[in-house]
């Protein structure tokens, strides 16, 4: 943030005035527009408190069913992240070989993984792989994609971050005489490592919002459940709940997205300040993987 | 072949359906991730508090969740978009805003110092400084990562195929449904369809990248 | 942290309204589910599939989760419910095989074909039309039911929807991949065919004015129009014949002609009818209709 606050001079008093002026001016708009959305929502009888004890009411299903559904889409997550790290730092390691002919087919591996749509792996792990023998469920088909997606977008922030250690570290460990494994292992990787660790909680960020492509294969992650039990009241009550079943999972990924967050958060700060990392450059994760690959998809029709 | 040549002008309106999206939510999301990013550098903390909640905000929560508000949700509140594809565009730039901006942010935060120093030193102001010295710089290390971020985006319009936007993925299971015994032919006219998008994108950004890099 | 603080607030209004009920909740708790008899000492001859499955005690459906009335995901007994699932509870239970022992799959877009033929289920009962284009690569036990293509509107009719020659210049919405948004494509060009992937999302539409009629089978209408019975009606002039069927792997013959037993049977000891009644007819308030023959092809 070094920039930034060298952009403009601490605000004087007047300058704070106006600032203090413009915040309440600011709120003000803010709370009119809030305001007015919860009047509107007031109106068409969305605040009714019964619409959303239904969140909370224990008889009618919901709270266990969310919360199943996000321990779902926790565990395929996790699995995921899990096979994804191993495979990435395998990946990574072949990138950086000297040999040529493991360096080319990783690459090629890596390039077709990141370029190819997640939906379209998911859908490939459950509906070609049966036909050469593999029994497939709904969760491993997810978990495969997951895995194949991540694991080569993974592979490229490893290579980054090993690359990222300072020059003198390999080639003092080089000169101490120590082999080419010897060096990736004992000095190179505990080094990137550290480094990598915000990073990989940031990644499950990553994989907890493309969970929900799970739906596509009938996997009961959280929006499918939301939509799940928003279509077994709809034929009930008609569209007594839509809006606050869609608004409670909504809120769930926020809440969780946003705790994991800060824990990469704290965890970066953890590792800034220990001396094991000083040789290190900052590896930050690419904005295009936080985008991950939209985290929901297209339908599924009849 | 004759497959292709008969679904020809179903392709054609997909694929001009899906590069639409992109480009139009694109430009929307350009223009809003700019803004957050100055908010987010800017004096006044509401300021930065606001663009800050945004970009969490939406960097949190799946896309087809946001599809869903803004298809959906906004009628409770008794708005309504004009047509289903502004809806579309609308969801993919807000999405996509929250990325330029961090995007933005972090290619502002590694402009040196002394640049910004310097443009105070000479008594441009706050807006003065990041327009004239920080921003033109900031995008310039910045391209590589909005090349991504646009990539990202292009492949993230399939989404807008669950909301009836007949883009590229809607054909795709249009025409998977009722040619199963052309399954491939289909695959490889939708995938060709992403990728006429995505590899000229990605040799362009290329190019740029080094005609604007700064040698520092 | 912030964030904790606020999440503390989030769980401690949640355990205050966690106090609260709802219509949702009173209603389940009154539902009570019927169940089948189970058929007990089964005998099969050696190497049949029913021989198979007898002897595992163990069966995997695939059917709709979504379908109101027909197959549509409980989540309270994480199991379906619906006229689909009677059926096939039916079947199963003749193979001494109970409810509790049935893995139940979401069959989903492309993946009911796929599913049979590379034997992840052992049968589909999922509102699947039986047709030729997918005789090809499976098998279809029945009909147990012949649905039609209809229309619902919003209440009233403003628009005054009497059939698909009427659909002409109106948006009218569908599910990508049905018979009946392929049968709107290919014989009614001029109406504007919208579709989704789910069948709410077009009934959302149909609230807000977006679309001007949803058309699909009329069962699956009936299921929408009992949920908004203010907001929606239901055209009630079905267009085409949508004949149901079990769809099962191809060439599996005696599999097959054992389903159509468990079928003719059902239809005659009225135990079809009173799954039709429990599910599907407890929507309509409709009398089980004559049931189709099954078709032995």
């Amino acid at each position: 943030m070094s920039t930034s606050t060298v952009l403009f001079d601490l605000p004087g008093p007047r300058a704070r005035r106006r600032q203090r002026i413009g915040t309440v001016l600011g709120g003000l708009l803010i709370a009119a527009l809030v305001g007015l959305a919860l009047w509107r929502l007031g109106i068409n009888g969305q605040l009714d408190p019964a619409r959303w004890a239904v969140l909370f009411d224990l008889r009618a299903g919901v709270p266990q069913a969310l919360g199943e559904a996000l321990l779902n889409t926790l565990e395929v997550a996790a699995v995921g992240m899990v096979a994804a790290t191993l495979l990435g730092a395998l990946l990574a390691a072949g990138r950086l070989s000297d040999h040529i002919w493991v360096r080319i087919p990783v690459t090629a591996i890596i390039e077709f993984f990141r370029a190819v749509p997640l939906l379209v792996l998911i859908l490939f792990a459950f509906l070609f792989l049966p036909t050469v023998g593999v029994p497939m469920t709904a969760f491993r088909a997810l978990a495969i994609g997951l895995t194949l997606y991540n694991m080569a977008v993974l592979a490229e922030i490893f290579r980054a971050g090993i690359l990222s250690v300072d020059r003198g570290q390999r080639e003092a460990a080089f000169a101490l005489g120590m082999r080419k494994t010897q060096v990736m292992t004992l000095v190179l990787l505990p080094q990137a490592v550290r480094r990598m660790l915000p990073v990989l909680v940031a990644q499950l960020v990553v994989l907890l919002k493309d969970s929900s492509l799970g739906f596509i294969v009938g996997y009961l992650e959280l929006l499918r459940q939301a939509r799940a039990l928003v279509e077994f009241f709809n034929f009930r009550f008609g569209d007594l709940y839509t809006f606050q079943l869609y608004v409670a999972a909504g809120l769930i990924y926020i809440v969780v997205n946003v705790l994991l967050s800060q824990l990469a958060r704290y965890v970066e700060k953890r590792t800034a300040r220990s001396a094991k990392t000083a040789a290190t450059e900052q590896v930050e994760e690419p904005v295009d993987v936080q985008m991950g690959q939209g985290g929901g998809g297209v339908g599924a029709p009849r | 072949m004759q497959f292709l040549i008969d679904n020809f002008p179903l392709l054609r309106s997909a694929f001009l359906t899906t590069l639409s999206l992109a480009v139009a939510s694109g430009l929307f999301a350009l223009v809003l991730g700019t803004i957050l990013a100055g908010m987010r550098v800017s004096p006044a903390p509401t300021l930065r508090g606001l663009a800050t909640f945004y970009v969490e905000v939406f960097r949190n929560t799946p896309l087809t969740v946001v599809f869903f508000f803004l298809f959906f949700g906004i009628v409770e509140i008794d708005l309504q978009f004009p047509s289903r594809f502004i809806a579309a565009v609308a969801a993919l730039g807000l999405y996509t805003a929250a990325f330029v901006a961090e995007a933005l942010r972090s290619g502002i935060n590694a402009v040196p110092t002394g640049q910004a120093e310097a443009a105070r030193a000479i008594g441009l102001d706050f807006g003065q400084s990041l327009r004239t010295v920080v921003l033109p710089q900031a995008f310039r290390t910045v391209v590589p990562p909005l090349g991504n971020v646009w990539i990202a985006l292009a492949k993230n319009t399939s989404i807008a195929a669950g909301f009836a936007v007949t883009d590229l993925t809607a054909a795709l299971q249009r025409l998977a449904n009722v040619n199963a015994d052309q399954i491939l032919m289909v695959f490889f006219a939708i995938v060709l369809g992403y990728l006429v998008i995505t590899l000229p994108s990605a040799w362009a950004f290329r190019a740029i990248e080094t005609r604007v890099a700064i040698v520092r | 942290m912030r964030i904790t603080r606020y999440a503390a607030t989030f769980a401690a209004f949640g355990v205050v309204l966690a106090g609260c009920s709802s219509e949702a909740g009173n209603e389940v708790e009154d539902a009570a589910q019927e169940t089948q008899d189970v058929a007990e000492d089964v005998q099969f001859d050696e190497g049949t599939t029913m021989a198979e499955l007898a002897e595992s005690g163990e069966i995997t459906i695939g059917t709709k989760f979504d379908q109101p009335g027909f197959g549509l995901l409980n989540p309270n007994t994480e199991a379906p419910e619906g006229f689909d699932v009677e059926i096939a509870e039916l079947i199963a239970a003749e193979l001494g095989i109970a409810p509790e022992s049935i893995n139940w799959v979401e069959t989903v877009s492309a993946n009911r074909e796929p599913f049979i033929q590379n034997g992840q289920v052992d049968m589909v009962v999922a509102t699947y039309t039986i047709n030729d284009k997918r005789k090809e690569v499976v098998d279809f036990a029945g009909p147990y039911y012949e649905a039609g293509q209809d229309i619902m509107v919003a209440a009233g009719n403003p628009e005054g929807i009497e059939g698909p020659e009427d659909l002409a210049g109106q948006k009218v919405c569908s599910v990508e991949g049905s018979t009946p948004a392929q049968n709107i494509r290919d014989n009614f060009p001029e109406a504007e065919l919208i579709t989704y992937d789910v069948y709410s999302k077009c009934a959302d539409d149909l609230a807000n004015g977006n679309v001007q009629a949803v058309t699909t089978d009329n069962v699956i209408l009936t299921g929408l129009v009992a949920g908004s019975p203010d907001e929606f009606e239901l055209v009630g002039n079905p267009f085409t014949e949508e004949p149901y069927g079990i769809g099962l792997e191809k060439g599996d013959e005696e599999f097959r002609s054992f389903i159509n037993d468990v079928l003719e049977e059902s239809f005659e000891n009225g135990e079809w009818a009173a799954a039709w009644d429990r599910t599907a007819g407890a929507i309509t308030g409709e009398e089980a209709p004559e049931p189709p023959s099954v078709d032995r092809y």
